[in-house]
């Protein structure tokens, strides 16, 4: 019997075969021919940790720190561990009421399960720190992360700067191949960007072997795979903190800007925009509140004045006008011109000038005369040798190109405008002139109005080349990086540029008489500053807004532009003081100042003492703009008012509306909850600028 | 194994105690795997008899013990008490009907006192096994008749009916092995090719559109009367046959299959056969869950987390493996239920498909073995019960294996001598050594 179905048996055994072999031929599918269960293995399982380097850190000329990495704490919580936290102590130290915390709770259990942790409150104030690590061990769950931010130790230099925040999904899609990833921080304005590359560091990447509930295991491999972050490079600008910071000091409750050059180099002394802000505003954890502050503020503290915005230069524009009449022979120094009131070349009685009399060329630059210069750039552009009209102003617009003029000088910050030096092609356009383009339809660019339009940063360069009498390095803010300058960044201010023609020295000397001029007896006498030949030039300019649809004459903008010692330059600065009026009345005492500061080291002198608090002390935000801020702040006020009222009616059951004689901001101290609002509120405009804006006295041509 | 006395050591097959041996270590070692963490001092906590590894190293060493104890019996004792044994099997199982505890969802379990708990289902196993080979070896039995046939299927699907009844869908599949052991003592192979093409229709239908697979079907009959067009003449039954067939065929591929599925399988039965074939089974169909809770919601999600953590596992093994102790998935804990039905996700993971081959291998020598020591029994008893054995083992690792890899629904079958747990080890330590015992009295004609 035994043998009667023994063929079975290699049956069976072969089933069995069979069965095994299917068994491997899918083994062999899934662990040699299918890469992706190793993906999905290691997805599962690594969690990659960035490892973000120290941004570098922006030195002053003097070596001091101005931009720099702090150390600050971030609350993180594990929700799952939590359960037996003391959340209304917690909630005390963290001034939120326990809705917020069960709604924070909530949020963070959804987008980032119960296991894993997650920010509780990001950036902890110092103090908030301090109260919290005394107290930790009442909140399982709990922990406070280090994290590194940006600190801004002079509270200066705002616009220079910059600042970095998160990148968004359109600036991933821009950089997609540098490497960043969501929520990275990256520099958005000023030298935080332009610099962003050597800035950035490199990032480090650690793994970790994660469980199926997304819990960190411990290292993989004991880190083998692991690369280190590698720190951003410093920066070594050319910046003098202390000249910044008394430059923002001068321009409290001004709207305007300073740009200070050191000719030798090109390198910028100081770079001021007001209204500015406190960069440290834009760091903590109500940045964007803060963020969103700045940027609804009528007075636009968040743009750069000295390269972003353009403005008529005025008669600082009249040295570009002589040098060039000089150099191509329409007038000398010698030949005197008179005015009766009014320039008479054209016939229409303007320019108006304001002295009357007969003036040489360095008298003429002295008390600004409109008459001679218009004179001088109607000989110009009326020279028949040059054949046309066209080629006359293609002649003039060489030397204003020479001078740095309506081109973008190159500095290493983001948005830098052109300015306008314009062309015959531009007055030929049938809309502006066409056919009937003459010297007279464009006289008025000969004193720096009419089309003619620079930035401050570039009529700061004009100084520094008439400085320098006749070249200059590009103005720049970074002198160097360390360990080298990998990306050529600074590359193009290392070459010197020459004006064009090669102007004789005797033509610079004549400027230079007259600029002197200026200071010594003539528009700005009142900003000579004892014992150093300074050098200026001021400016008036005027301007015009439109005022509910109405194009209205506004005050002056103040100009002045200069550089100081005139035997050897180390300073020149331009200075503008929007709606300030005359140039000698607010910008160029403020450019003495600061020149004084930087060759002296301090301001001397009992008289210039008083000159330093009276302009900082002055107020001459521009009318305009206090309208606008006093809408912006009654429509506050309305607003919190209402949630007074409303506070009122909520927290207690007083009849409506109890007292109608309350004035708007009064009810703001009773009820806690807008109390906390109007706080908050007041320290931001405080942080924006040091004086509350409300408080100004209408009362400004005191100091005309 | 502590085979010192020569009168119990005598004619004991040394190679399969070598295997058991190789194959229980290996487990321990699997075991040892998946819990393992990085700084624990496992020598330590290996004697300390908390973990699952130290726990299944005690459990081996009682399998020791009763294994030198099978070694010392009788074999005519089994023999003997084979019937008695197997009706002993059947009360317990009908006895779960009443003192059955509820454990993972399934009634099949005897709380014996002292935190353990006996599954008569898995133990019936060893009790069929003999009775099933009692019944065959009879010298009235003539095992080509279909009476005796029918028998035989009748006392193997006993339990696994029981087990149907306690929705234990795994352990009552156990029971088709023994199809195998009958298979080779004279069921006729017909009854085996009919019963796989019936499974590739069922798979087909659940893979393939219904009305395609139903023109399929149309079409190979209508090419088969074509073929044996002229063969009609001839043969007239051959025509009913294949028409026949083919309304079968059609008659399950559209009626019968759903119906099993919408009628007597679970919901998450239904549900995890579909998800292996990628497809998703809507539970509002199933008549059982409609019953159930009429107005709960049904699950949509496919039940297919176990499957796809345990391919990932196994696929990252890649050739190698990532080496002991390194894999990163069974220390993440990512696949359900390791140390017991999805060991084998460690194996593969750690020692990649060049492991997973040579384990294979090793069992499947092992079954060979068995096979072997089956052929050279004298006895049909002997060699029935070793059939039995080689196939209860065989469908373990094939079924075991095969979900694992995504070939086949999770059934919570265990890996044999490797999965953690003492009453399935004691199980295979008791199949094996009983085979032993028998196989060292091959000269004996045992009835």
């Amino acid at each position: 019997m035994p043998v009667f179905n023994q063929n079975r048996s290699r049956v069976v055994q072969i089933v069995f075969a069979c069965v095994v072999l299917v068994i491997v031929g899918q083994l062999v599918n899934l662990q040699l021919f299918s890469a992706k269960y190793k993906l999905a293995a290691d997805n599962n399982a690594f969690f990659r940790k960035v490892v973000y380097p120290d941004r570098g850190i922006i030195f002053d000329r003097k070596k001091k720190a101005i931009l720099e990495n702090a150390v600050s704490y971030d609350l993180i919580v594990i929700p799952a561990d939590a359960r037996g936290t003391d959340t209304l102590a917690l909630c005390n130290l963290l001034n939120i009421d326990t809705v917020t915390y069960r709604k924070r709770m909530r949020e963070i259990i959804f987008k980032n399960t119960s296991v894993k942790p997650s920010v509780f409150e990001a950036l902890l104030t110092p103090e908030m720190y301090a109260k919290l690590n005394e107290n930790m061990y009442k909140f399982p769950g709990f922990a406070l992360n280090e994290r590194s931010v940006r600190s801004y130790p002079y509270d200066a230099g705002a616009a220079v700067l910059g600042y970095i925040a998160e990148v968004d999904t359109g600036f991933l899609r821009r950089h997609k191949e540098e490497g960043y990833e969501m929520g990275d921080y990256v520099g958005r304005t000023g030298l935080e960007n332009t610099y962003e590359k050597v800035l950035m560091g490199q990032r480090g990447i650690k793994r970790y072997i994660r469980d199926n509930r997304g819990r960190i295991q411990g290292p993989w491999e004991n880190g083998a795979y692991d690369t280190t972050a590698i720190a951003g490079k410093n920066l070594y600008s050319s910046i003098d903190v202390e000249l910044q910071k008394l430059g923002e000091t001068l321009m409290t409750n001004k709207v305007g800007s300073i740009v200070a050059i050191d000719p030798k180099t090109g390198g910028i002394l100081c770079m001021v925009s007001a209204p500015t802000y406190n960069p440290n505003y834009l760091t903590g954890n109500q940045r964007r509140k803060h963020f969103s502050d700045l940027f609804l503020d009528p007075r636009l503290p968040l743009l750069n004045r000295t390269i972003a915005t353009t403005y008529s230069p005025g008669s600082t524009f009249k040295t570009v006008v002589g040098i060039a009449g000089l150099t191509e022979g329409v007038i000398n120094e010698r030949e005197m011109i008179s005015c009766p009131g009014y320039f008479t070349g054209c016939g229409t009685g303007k320019p108006k000038c304001l002295d009357k009399g007969v003036f040489n060329f360095k008298e003429a630059v002295a008390h600004s005369d409109n008459t001679y210069f218009s004179t001088v750039y109607k000989r110009i552009l009326d020279q028949r040798r040059y054949g046309s009209i066209d080629s006359s102003l293609a002649v003039f617009n060489k030397y204003a190109y020479s001078f740095g003029l309506g081109r973008r000088l190159g500095i290493d910050l983001p948005s830098e405008k052109k300015g306008n030096i314009p062309t015959p092609q531009f007055y030929r356009n049938p809309k502006v002139h066409g056919a009937y383009f003459h010297s007279c339809n464009i006289i008025s660019n000969a004193i720096g109005q009419g089309e003619v339009s620079t930035t401050l940063a570039q009529l700061a360069n004009v100084m520094a080349i008439i400085a320098n009498r006749g070249w200059y390095y590009a103005p720049h803010l970074i002198d160097s990086i360390e360990g080298g300058d990998e990306f050529n960044m600074l590359e193009a201010y290392k070459t010197k540029h020459h004006t064009a023609n090669h102007i004789s020295d005797s033509v610079f000397e004549a400027v230079q008489d007259g600029m002197q001029a200026v200071v010594e007896y003539g528009t700005a006498v009142r900003s000579r500053i004892p014992g150093i030949n300074m050098c200026g030039k001021t400016g008036t300019v005027e301007n015009y807004a439109k005022v509910n649809g109405k194009v209205e004459k506004q005050i002056d903008h103040s100009f002045f532009g200069a550089f100081a010692p005139r035997e050897n330059p180390k300073i020149a600065i331009a200075v503008i003081c929007e709606n300030a009026g005359q140039g000698a009345w607010a910008a160029a005492p403020i450019a003495s100042l600061l020149v004084e500061k930087y060759l002296r080291d301090s301001i001397s002198g009992t008289e210039r003492k008083a000159m330093l608090e009276e302009f900082t002390k002055k107020n001459l935000i521009p009318a305009l703009m206090r309208k606008a801020i006093a809408a912006r702040d009654s429509s506050r006020q309305a607003k919190e008012s209402e949630a007074a009222k409303k506070a009122m009616r909520d927290t207690s059951n007083i009849e409506e509306e109890p007292d109608i004689d309350i004035p708007p901001a009064a009810p703001v101290n009773n009820p806690p909850k807008p109390n906390k609002n109007k706080q908050q509120r007041t320290i931001t405009t405080q942080a924006i600028l040091p004086d509350d804006p409300r408080k100004f006295l209408p009362k400004r041509t005191a100091s005309a | 194994m502590n085979n010192k006395s020569n009168k119990v050591a005598q004619g004991v097959d040394f190679t399969m105690i070598w295997l058991y041996a190789i194959m229980v270590s290996i487990g321990i070692l699997c075991i040892f795997m998946v819990e393992y963490r990085t700084g624990t001092n496992w020598v330590q906590s290996f004697l300390s008899g908390k973990t699952n590894y130290s726990k299944q190293l005690i459990f081996s060493g009682i399998c020791a013990i009763v294994a030198i104890f099978i070694l010392l019996t009788d074999s005519k004792l089994f023999t003997a008490f084979a019937n008695l044994l197997y009706a002993f099997g059947i009360v317990l199982m009908l006895a779960t009907f009443v003192l059955g505890k509820n454990i993972n969802g399934s009634k099949s379990w005897i709380p014996l006192g002292g935190g353990f708990n006996l599954q008569p289902a898995e133990v019936c196993k060893i009790f069929t096994a003999l009775a099933l080979a009692k019944f065959i070896s009879r010298q009235e039995v003539d095992f080509s008749k279909l009476r005796s046939q029918i028998i035989a299927s009748i006392i193997a699907a006993a339990p696994a009916m029981l087990s149907i009844l306690q929705h234990e869908m795994g352990l009552a599949l156990v029971y088709s092995s023994f199809l195998v052991a009958m298979y080779r003592e004279g069921l006729p192979g017909q009854i085996l090719v009919i019963g796989s093409s019936f499974a590739v229709l069922v798979i087909a239908t659940l893979v393939v559109e219904p009305n395609l697979l139903a023109i399929i079907l149309t079409v190979i009959a209508a090419v088969l009367i074509f073929l044996l067009r002229k063969q009609f003449r001839r043969n007239k039954g051959l025509l009913t046959i294949i028409i026949g067939t083919w309304l079968l065929c059609v008659g399950i591929q559209r009626f019968v299959v759903p119906y099993i599925f919408n009628n007597v399988f679970e919901c998450y039965q239904s549900t995890r056969i579909y998800s292996m074939v990628g497809k998703e089974y809507d539970c509002s169909l199933n008549k059982k869950s409609a019953r159930k809770n009429p107005n709960e919601k049904a699950a949509h999600k496919p039940d297919d987390y176990n499957v796809r953590q345990s391919k990932i596992a196994i696929g990252s093994g890649g050739l190698l493996g990532r080496g002991f102790l390194k894999g990163t998935q069974t220390r993440g804990k990512y696949v359900p239920e390791q140390h017991t039905d999805f060991i084998f996700t460690s194996l593969g993971e750690a020692f990649g498909f060049t492991g997973c081959l040579v384990f294979l291998l090793l069992y499947l020598f092992m079954l060979f073995r068995i096979i072997k020591i089956a052929e050279r029994q004298r006895s049909t008893f002997s060699r029935v019960y070793a059939y039995s054995v080689a196939s209860i083992i065989f469908f373990h690792i094939a079924v075991n294996v095969s979900m694992t890899i995504g070939l086949f629904p999770i059934v919570g079958i265990p890996l044999p001598l490797i999965s953690y747990g003492g009453s399935s080890l004691l199980t295979f330590t008791v199949l094996i050594f009983i085979l032993l015992r028998l196989d060292a009295d091959r000269q004996m004609v045992l009835r």
